[in-house]
């Protein structure tokens, strides 16, 4: 009897998330509430972790509670350290959750609302979950091994150095594109620049607190952080009100780009005590504040989703970024549907710490069907915009033009409407002067999420400051991803110079320190730069060139966890991570291959070269062009970009092949599946301690 | 146990949970561990043990992600 009513109910979720679905799917032409998407979202992951995630502990890993876990069989009180689990889900989910799943979704909007909601939550159940949780799994039970370790273990060195130089490009890319959102938000704002400028003092202050004044108080200094964050916000305002300090403050996008180079090579060489480790504290905080803060305000205001479900831009001719919605839906929302740089984390310090391995499903599987749950919220905040907002914020001016009166005009002929005085009064209710093509996703985002918050809490009064404090926090996570992502790019450098001349690999050799600091910084600098000149905006190449690396790296984790099943003697059960697999083969090589070689010159980079070579040779320069030496650094940039996604798409043919010859090689009987498991030992102390 | 004394005792307990979500480095659980384990060892001082596993933390990829 209670077999049949459990049957009953987890029936029912199913039925109430497919029905949610149906109504999202069906509307057409009237708003849904956005209470929908929330609900087909839960029940789904509901399905997926109770059914699918336990599917994968049992019939695969056989995880065991009471199997000796590294954190006990290492116990060093340092690096492995058993812990409860819902301490390490916090720590992981900490670790995961950065810009990434706020700002895909934001510009995936632009194909409605649908293809991005359908993505994120299939795309999560089926892939990026079931990464995350199989390399933690594989991790455990390897004492904790790094991807890169068990790429060149399974499949071999070739694989493994691949994926070495794979996460060094990738780190390059990524860092690139998130310091050009945080450029696109903060040019010519100056309430934006006060109140992200001021959260570095505020970090060197809170290093020098816990070093000096209180030593080692973390909890406190963090505290005083929040509240010099709040105050930040108000310096913001004032100065922005103020006729004399605002031009001052009003600081151009190539300046800001200069800027954050500087920011990101001094993070790279300063001790880690004074500013990577304090912001570090800080942005743990506001990250999981943020996400709270999201989740209720969509629960509590439930807005009505303004963008249609799908829009006319799935044919690829989208304002935000080219391309058609496949492939591009799926490499534009990486984390929160998938996300490669996640297999870094669930094997680096996540699976040190756990105290049973029965946990690595709750933190593995639970920790990324949270951030996708943060993907949707993002989504909704996006689709809360009239889709007349959304596009004047997100569309480059070579497609609006300047003006909002400009704007309307191409927004009517997409077929949809804005009204220039509104607008006008939006960006002055905002507290900016400008928020026509403010590209990258965080200040839409921003406004999306003031707009929730102030229906819950201010009113329109308040609309500036939640604006204001909505791109703080983005900016707060892109700038702790950036310095502690260049610190880390300066240690992989450093390890690979190390065999061109061995004093380079000294990690506390000045000479080598400033050498590797300032290469890695000019390599994601240069592709700032680029976007920063790109009359398109930057984002429209960047982000794809990102999405591309991002689900390359997913490759790898999905190619190691492949190996480790067939050599577990479970090849039956490969298709587990073969499917994410094969179709992340799919969407990264089509959509690599469609920017590079598309005759489109929108969309390929070689053809928008080959259109500029052209311009340059008839002296008939696009209007956005200022000189025939800009036109001719567009078309070397665009070879670059070019290059680099070959180079990514490459480094997947070259996995992929050194894979499937293991494979092979075993279920073929020619080499023995031998599991590189550490051995069985049971816990010391018995469950229910 | 007094209420006071018991409040106390939560608000520490809590304390290090926080610490140990944002990764801030566990003093208190490395020379328990020294204890308990390796009695002969000699820890390190907090500033030591503080600065050393802050640089570890921020000098290989896997604690910060997108």
């Amino acid at each position: 009897m209670r077999r049949f009513f459990s049957v009953a109910a987890w029936f029912l979720v199913v039925a109430v998330g497919v029905g949610s679905f149906a109504v999202l799917a069906l509307s057409r032409g009237e708003r849904v509430s956005a209470a929908w998407l929330v609900t087909a979202a839960l029940c789904f992951y509901t399905v997926a972790y109770r059914f699918y995630s336990r599917f994968i502990a049992t019939k695969i890993f056989a995880l065991d509670a009471n199997r000796r876990t590294p954190a006990e069989r290492l116990n060093d009180g340092r690096d492995f350290v058993p812990t409860n689990r819902w301490v390490v889900f916090g720590h992981h989910f900490a670790a995961i959750a950065g810009p990434g799943p706020l700002v895909g979704p934001t510009l995936a909007a632009q194909f409605g609302f649908l293809p991005g909601a359908l993505w994120i939550v299939v795309g999560v159940a089926l892939g990026g979950a079931v990464q995350d949780f199989v390399i933690l799994a594989a991790s455990v039970r390897r004492n904790g091994k790094s991807l890169g370790q068990m790429a060149k273990d399974e499949i071999g060195t070739v694989a493994g150095f691949t994926a070495l130089i794979a996460v060094l490009g990738i780190m390059v890319v990524l860092i690139a594109v998130l310091a050009l959102i945080v450029v696109n938000a903060l040019g010519e704002s100056p309430w934006g620049i006060v109140t992200v400028g001021l959260t570095i003092p505020i970090a060197l202050l809170m290093g020098m607190y816990m070093r000096w004044l209180r030593p080692h108080k973390v909890l406190e200094a963090t505290l005083l952080g929040l509240v010099l964050l709040v105050g930040a916000l108000y310096a913001g305002r004032a100065v922005a009100e103020n006729p004399v300090l605002a031009p001052m403050f009003t600081l151009s996008r190539a300046t800001l780009a200069w800027s954050i180079m500087i920011y990101g090579f001094a993070a790279s060489v300063l001790p880690v005590w004074l500013l990577l480790a304090p912001r570090d504290y800080l942005s743990a905080f506001v990250k999981i504040g943020v996400v709270a803060a999201l989740a209720l305000g969509v629960i509590l205001v439930l807005p009505p989703l303004e963008m249609p479900a799908v829009t006319r831009f799935v044919d690829g001719t989208g304002p935000v970024f080219a391309g058609k919605v496949f492939p591009f839906c799926f490499i534009t929302i990486a984390c929160g549907a998938i996300s490669g740089f996640h297999a870094l984390i669930a094997s680096g310090t996540t699976p040190k710490l756990l105290e049973r391995e029965t946990d690595a499903r709750f933190i593995g599987y639970g920790a990324m069907l949270t951030e996708s749950m943060v993907a949707t919220l993002a989504l909704i905040a996006a689709c809360v915009l009239t889709p007349g907002t959304y596009f004047a914020i997100n569309a480059p001016a070579a497609a609006i033009g300047l003006t909002p009166e400009s704007a309307a005009v191409a927004i009517a002929n997409w077929g949809f409407t804005l009204d220039p005085e509104a607008f006008k009064a939006l960006t002055a209710s905002v507290g900016e002067t400008k928020l026509l093509s403010r590209t990258g996703g965080a200040p839409s985002l921003a406004v999306g999420m003031a707009h929730l918050f102030s229906n819950v809490l201010g009113g329109t009064t308040a609309l500036g400051l939640w604006y204001h404090f909505a791109i703080m926090f983005e900016a707060l996570f892109i700038l702790t991803t950036l310095d502690a992502g260049t610190r880390v790019g300066r240690f992989m450098l450093q390890d690979l110079l190390k065999h061109v001349y061995e004093p380079l690999g000294r990690v506390s050799w000045y000479p080598a320190v400033v050498l590797s600091s300032g290469l890695f910084v000019s390599a994601w600098g240069y592709f700032l730069y680029q976007g920063v000149v790109d009359p398109l905006g930057g984002i429209n190449s960047l982000w794809p060139l990102f999405g591309i690396a991002n689900q390359l790296l997913a490759t790898v984790a999905l190619c190691v966890g492949t190996t480790i099943i067939i050599k577990m003697g479970k090849a039956r059960y490969a298709w587990v991570t073969l499917l994410p697999l094969v179709w992340l083969v799919i969407i990264t090589m089509t959509a690599g291959v469609t920017k590079i070689f598309s005759d489109d010159p929108k969309l390929g980079f070689l053809s928008h070269a080959r259109q500029m070579q052209d311009a340059i040779a008839s002296g008939m320069l696009p209007p956005n062009v200022n000189s025939a030496a800009d036109a001719a650094r567009l078309v070397v940039n665009d070879r670059l970009d070019a290059g680099v996604a070959g180079f990514f798409l490459v480094a997947v043919v070259i996995i992929l092949g050194a894979s499937a010859l293991e494979w092979l090689a075993v279920t073929s009987g020619r080499k023995v599946a031998r599991t590189t498991e550490i051995p069985f030992e049971p816990r010391a102390i018995a469950v229910g301690d | 146990m007094t209420w006071a004394s018991e409040v106390a005792q939560r608000l520490v307990h809590a304390s290090a949970t926080l610490h140990r979500i944002i990764g801030a480095p566990d003093y208190e659980g490395y020379v328990q561990h020294l204890n308990v384990c390796h009695p002969d060892d000699t820890p390190m001082s907090k500033d030591e043990f503080v600065r050393q596993r802050l640089e570890e933390r921020y000098s290989r990829p896997g604690a910060r992600c997108c």
